[in-house]
């Protein structure tokens, strides 16, 4: 059901270098300058390894001007259903840890002058972990692109799945998110999923794979049961390249794997040609 | 008869009224001492059932003789037929689909079933799907939508299959789309949870208009080893999750996540398989009539109404 990585393997992708000018890449130990990593929006430019970034870095990445024009629902936060042990205090250390409400951005912007709805899940806030408060969000995201009749891209990076401290809340996120994927088909409304690692169990299995275009960044982990699981429960090593978007490419589960560099000319040729239908066409 | 920790008791109990019921035909006198026994018995189940825990509950949700899907196939529908495969990839023994009637009312039913005897729990996988299963589930569904059938679908999964064939074939894609076609289906579908309820492995067939619950089954979005194992690093906490997880029909009730518990017989399902399975029957019954006379797309707007609220969420003012 949940991905799990170790807390400190999580952090020394970026959060580790407050004030250091360099680091280590994750993948082939090559030692490189922040300013130059920056650059290249965290991707190594040896051996092309995608780090981890958070929501906001993709919405500067993705937008024109780096932020959005309007907000959608600003300050929508999970409650407590179950009162699980510990949920609240762990949601008051998210917050304030990351700046956000939960693990879910959402709003209107531009891409590459076109007009869009952006969803983004952080994986940053309990994994990327899908709540009610994700949920909500996705649903009033949707809600919003067929009500301004404009695309919607969601971006993941949801390795927690459904959140477990939610319970069978949160398993039914996965319906309502779905919903609103049912209801944007039937609107028309083009809806593009960017993959980014991970992307795991509850989210992969609802919305992140409703899409219409589905695209991966490069060595991102994507999948329904975690590779450790996976591994316990057949006792045998995992292929290699087992789960990675270069996998799902192969075995025909996503439409393309994308550089970093390349994701928002992709996404805009895409909603050049993907565009809302005229009112009465068709 | 396999029995639980919990309910060694009743076991010894009963073990000697079997022995002392041979003996009856010669040694009528024993009657009387069977009689004031089997009082016992009840006594012993009613204080045990009534004060069972919920990791005890979970374990009588995953009790080996409980009944399972073909049981309540088999006790509930008449001319069933089955249905295999998935006319894509091949046919998944964890999933079994088919056509038949229930006291005369036609329908598709769809159920995941574990196996009983080794090779059976070998060949069904343990009773947890392949996305092949999933989508010879969403191919049933479109059947029943284009012939006006009610979908009764039949929950009881440890959870979808975690391994390598799963994966290459898209576990996440084959739930994903029977989640957003079950919320398309424009006709009634009700689901019986009857043992487990894995997560997505069981959502991928119950979204429903209504989900009914036996007593002692569960629905979660995790087991409670995984969550114990995540959460406090420490799988021998299981019992603690199940507390914490509300995975248990009354809470499930509560959260509007299942709409009817129905009861099962003393001492749970698997002491009465007859009995539950004839409760099951009448309140499915009950429910598909109800939803069968209704408009199919009112019956739709209703159940994309209901996933629709179901959310826990504050909305703070502008907090960034
Ligand atoms: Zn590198």
């Amino acid at each position: 059901m949940l991905f799990r990585r170790k807390k400190k393997e999580i952090q020394a992708e970026k959060k580790d270098l407050p004030d250091g000018l360099w680091l280590k890449c994750k993948n082939c130990g090559e030692i490189l300058y922040k300013t130059q990593l920056e650059k290249n929006l965290w991707v190594c430019p040896k051996c092309g390894y995608h780090m981890r970034i958070t929501s906001r870095d993709y919405m500067s990445i993705l937008l024109d001007d780096g932020k959005f024009e309007e907000e959608i629902a600003p300050g929508l936060r999970s409650g407590d259903p179950l009162e699980f042990p510990n949920y609240k205090e762990k949601l008051e250390t998210y917050r304030k840890k990351t700046g956000l409400d939960d693990a879910a951005l959402a709003g209107v912007g531009y891409l590459d002058g076109k007009k869009i709805v952006l969803f983004l899940t952080d994986f940053n806030f309990m994994g990327g972990s899908m709540g009610s408060a994700v949920g909500e969000k996705f649903y009033r995201a949707a809600q919003k692109a067929i009500e301004l009749r404009v695309p919607l891209v969601a971006l993941t990076a949801s390795g927690g799945g459904a959140r477990m401290h939610e319970g069978i809340i949160s398993l039914m996120q996965m319906v309502k998110t779905s919903l609103a994927c049912a209801e944007l088909d039937e609107a028309r409304i083009p809806y593009i999923n960017v993959l980014t690692d991970p992307t795991m169990a509850g989210v992969m299995a609802s919305f992140a794979s409703l899409g219409d275009v589905i695209i991966a960044e490069p060595g991102a982990l994507l999948g329904f049961t975690g590779p450790r699981v996976i591994k316990q429960t057949i006792g045998e090593e995992l292929p290699p390249g087992f789960q990675r978007s270069e996998f799902l490419l192969e075995h025909g589960m996503v439409d393309g794997v994308v550089h970093r560099k390349e994701l928002k000319a992709t996404l805009s040729k895409i909603l050049d040609v993907l565009r809302v239908p005229e009112n009465g066409e068709g | 008869m396999r029995f639980l920790d919990f309910e060694r008791p009743i076991y010894e109990i009963e073990k000697k009224i079997e022995e002392l019921k041979k003996l009856t035909r010669e040694h009528p006198e024993f009657a009387e001492e069977i009689k004031t026994l089997e009082e016992q018995s009840n006594r012993i189940k009613v204080r045990i059932y009534s004060q069972l825990t919920e990791w005890q509950k979970v374990q009588l949700a995953r009790h080996p003789d409980r009944p399972h899907a073909v049981d309540f196939i088999n006790g509930m529908i008449d001319d069933f037929v089955e249905l295999h495969g998935d006319r894509h990839y091949g046919d998944d023994p964890a999933i079994v689909g088919g056509i038949g009637k229930l006291e005369g009312l036609r329908l598709v039913v769809i159920g995941q079933e574990k196996g009983r005897s080794t090779n059976e729990k070998i060949r069904r996988n343990f009773g947890m799907p392949h996305p092949e299963g999933y989508r010879k589930a969403r191919r049933l569904m479109e059947l029943a939508e284009k012939f006006s059938l009610p979908v009764f679908t039949i929950v009881d999964t440890p959870g979808a299959y975690p391994g390598v064939g799963a994966e290459e074939r898209g576990q996440s894609m084959a739930i994903a789309e029977n989640l957003k076609v079950m919320l398309q289906l424009k006709t009634p579908l009700l689901t019986l949870i009857i043992g487990e309820g894995g997560s997505g492995g069981a959502l991928g067939i119950a979204v429903a208009d209504r989900v009914l619950a036996m007593q002692y089954s569960i629905y979660s979005v995790i087991s409670p080893e995984g969550c114990a194992s995540i959460i406090w690093r420490d799988g021998k906490l299981a019992p603690k999750a199940a507390e914490a997880l509300r995975l248990t029909p009354e809470h499930l009730q509560r959260l509007g996540i299942v709409d009817e518990i129905i009861e099962e017989p003393l001492g749970g399902a698997h002491r009465d398989p007859e009995t539950a399975i004839k409760s099951a029957k009448e309140r499915v019954l009950y429910h598909l009539k109800e939803l069968v006379v209704k408009d199919p797309e009112e019956v739709l707007r209703e159940r994309r109404e209901r996933y629709r609220r179901i959310g826990y969420i504050e909305e703070v003012a502008l907090s960034s």
